[in-house]
């Protein structure tokens, strides 16, 4: 147990260390900060000053130590573009980002688990497959499209939902939320939406095949034979164990929502994170990009490391078998 | 001859498949077959784009500004002329579609060929020499594991062209996107052919190889390689439809293929930008036929997976 989570805590580390390292390189080799900073028309003794406050004339390992002591402070360097603290950008953007994918998650599993579980239980029956089949279009859809489907169909055609940003936000202590306004609950619906659809699918798919599985074992045999009657085999004894694969696996969906939160927030204009990132590649805003890059491995790192923890905590043959199959 | 009778006596499934079953197998799946054919009909209108298509969407001369935002044949305004109607510039959206698939299957099989090459030969050293190589390959693809493969993507091809001036990213865009894809998926046939190889290695006919005095590089690519091949065709044909969609979001961000070689997702960026003004179907057209290539990819692909390995279910 404590090796695993070592193991575990190392390649957490390695990653963040790679990924700090690559975000260092590219935002103080390739990019030259004194020209952003001061514009082409300084004089020599400006330049000169800045780069020593900068730390800029000292070797690479010593930049990095400076850099990585920066970033433990919350320091993530001054937009180009914006000629503010991306620390202050991340933090305005990070709501918009975290509500989306909290809307999309809760959709995903809502929808996705008792489709998966309806459609392992009545496998034999008509409207069972033809939801799986349904689940390899949504598996196909990209976001873009269906976001864009949707843009079509809902505001262009009948004018009900907003096409883009966030509508009116209330403002609590360093949090924006729009789930309190009735124009935010309705800029939410599509985005979320389209977020939603594939993962949707990919629950259903996965509780589909895990039901399955754990139908087939032991100890749902046994249980019938004690003349347990169907919904108690299937909700007290099936399910319980169906979910556990699903929670830790519904972490992962949380990464990948966000990652493409990124596509979706294109599409609607959702002032997130992503939008900042797109907009950050467009100008070359190098502080903001390696920030973000590190914002997203911190919160990649961090959700591996739960999720494994969870497995370990959920199930101890899961624990035994990732060790085995690592070794 | 002998090489002939020793082919055929080998248990390769997918081949005997071929010969026995494969046909009345698909035939019994009509979701796949129907797949499978359009599949089919997609791949070679791709590939004959530039026999199909009735007028050359590249070809700036031939275009006529007149006929620019042309609803489809069948809406009312339309011209018998242009069947799905024209673009801004007065290109038929028809040929532009034609030309577009080509590009984005062309971009998706470079991609999913380079990220089974990488993969390939990185499973088959980690499985086989094991040790030290076999810690560092599979360290590197844990590092990678953490982001999702189209954040990966992004990244690489977004940071890579941000770095760029346009000069060279118009020259430099499909090498990026491939490189990008190919990067961010290659762990996952590093360790399907490494979990492969694990298996294979134990057997008698890789220690008899050892024992006449073959070496490493012959045993992984002549002996270890042909029979873990199955896997890895299943695996990649699903990976082209996630190659093909990852290729449409980034040139749907801006970070994929240019406007003057444009895919499918290309298309739908620019004709995004018109649906405001009414002008639906420069962007519902592209997007419909991007749906229907990664939905029959995978259904096929599903098929075929569980036809060949109901392991990998």
């Amino acid at each position: 147990m404590l090796a695993f989570l070592l193991n575990r805590l190392f390649h957490a580390l390695l990653v963040v260390f790679v990924v700090s390292v690559l975000a260092f390189i590219l935002g103080d080799v390739v990019g030259d900060p004194v020209a952003s900073i001061l514009g082409l028309d300084a004089t020599p003794a400006d330049r000169l000053a800045l780069r020593t406050r900068l730390h800029l004339d000292e070797p690479a390992v010593l930049r990095y130590l400076y850099y990585v002591q920066n970033l433990l402070h919350g320091d993530l360097g001054v937009s180009y573009a914006a000629q503010r603290p991306v620390s202050a950008l991340l933090a305005e953007r990070i709501p918009a980002t975290v509500e989306l994918a909290a809307v999309a998650l809760t959709l995903s599993l809502a929808i996705g688990v008792p489709l998966g579980v309806y459609a392992a239980v009545k496998r034999r029956q008509m409207l069972a497959n033809a939801l799986m089949t349904l689940s390899v279009l949504g598996v196909s859809l990209p976001t873009f499209v269906v976001g864009i489907l949707l843009i079509f169909c809902f505001s262009l055609r009948l004018g009900w939902l907003p096409s883009f940003g966030r509508g009116e936000v209330v403002t609590i202590g360093f949090w924006t939320t729009g789930f309190l306004t009735a124009s935010g609950l309705k800029s939410l619906i599509m985005p979320a939406l389209s977020l939603a659809i594939g993962q949707i699918a990919l629950v259903a798919r996965l509780s589909r095949a895990e039901m399955l599985n754990v139908l087939k074992s032991d100890y749902i045999r046994f249980a019938r034979a004690r003349g347990l009657k169907n919904r108690a085999v299937y909700f007290s004894h099936a399910l319980r164990n169906t979910l556990i694969p699903i929670i830790t696996v519904s972490g992962i969906q949380l990464g990948y929502l966000v990652a493409f939160a990124v596509v979706v927030e294109q599409v609607f204009q959702w002032p997130g994170m992503g939008l900042l990132f797109l907009q950050a590649l467009g100008q070359t805003d190098l502080p903001v990009i390696s920030a973000f890059l590190m914002v997203a491995a911190l919160f990649f790192v961090g959700i591996n490391l739960v999720v494994d923890l969870l497995y370990a905590v959920a199930d101890p043959r899961l624990r035994i078998k990732t060790l085995s199959a690592r070794s | 001859m002998s090489a002939v009778v020793n082919s055929k006596a080998r248990p390769w499934s997918l081949s005997s498949l071929w010969r026995n079953a494969f046909v009345r197998r698909l035939l019994r799946a009509p979701a796949a077959a129907v797949a499978l054919a359009v599949l089919v009909l997609l791949v070679l209108s791709a590939v004959f784009a530039p026999w199909l298509a009735q007028t050359n969407p590249y070809d700036l001369a031939s275009l006529d500004l007149l006929d620019s935002h042309l609803p489809p044949a069948f809406v009312a305004g339309g011209d018998p002329r242009y069947v799905l109607g024209t673009d801004s510039q007065g290109a038929d959206l028809a040929s532009l579609i034609l030309y577009g698939l080509r590009s984005s299957l062309l971009v998706g099989v470079c991609a999913v060929s380079l990220s089974v090459t990488l993969g390939t030969i990185a499973g088959l050293a980690s499985g086989y020499l094991g040790r030290w190589v076999d810690g560092v390959i599979m360290r590197i693809a844990d590092i990678q594991f953490t982001f999702p493969a189209m954040l990966l993507a992004l990244l690489i091809g977004g940071i890579s062209q941000s770095l760029m001036s346009n000069a060279m990213r118009a020259t430099l865009a499909m090498p990026i996107v491939i490189l990008a894809l190919g990067i961010s998926h290659w762990p996952h046939f590093a360790r399907l052919v490494r979990g492969a190889v694990l298996v294979e290695r134990q057997k008698d006919y890789v220690a008899a190889a050892r024992l006449v005095g073959r070496g490493p590089i012959f045993i992984m690519g002549m002996q270890l390689l042909p029979n873990v091949l199955n896997p890895i065709f299943v695996l990649a044909t699903l990976d082209i439809a996630f190659a093909i969609m990852s290729e449409a979001t980034l040139s749907f961000l801006g970070f994929g293929m240019p406007s003057t070689q444009p895919s499918l997702g290309t298309l739908i960026r620019i004709g995004y930008g018109y649906l405001f003004s009414g002008e639906w179907w420069v962007v519902i057209f592209p997007g419909l036929t991007l749906v229907l290539i990664l939905v029959s990819i995978n259904i096929f692909g599903d098929w075929l997976r569980d036809m060949l390995d109901p392991r990998l279910r």
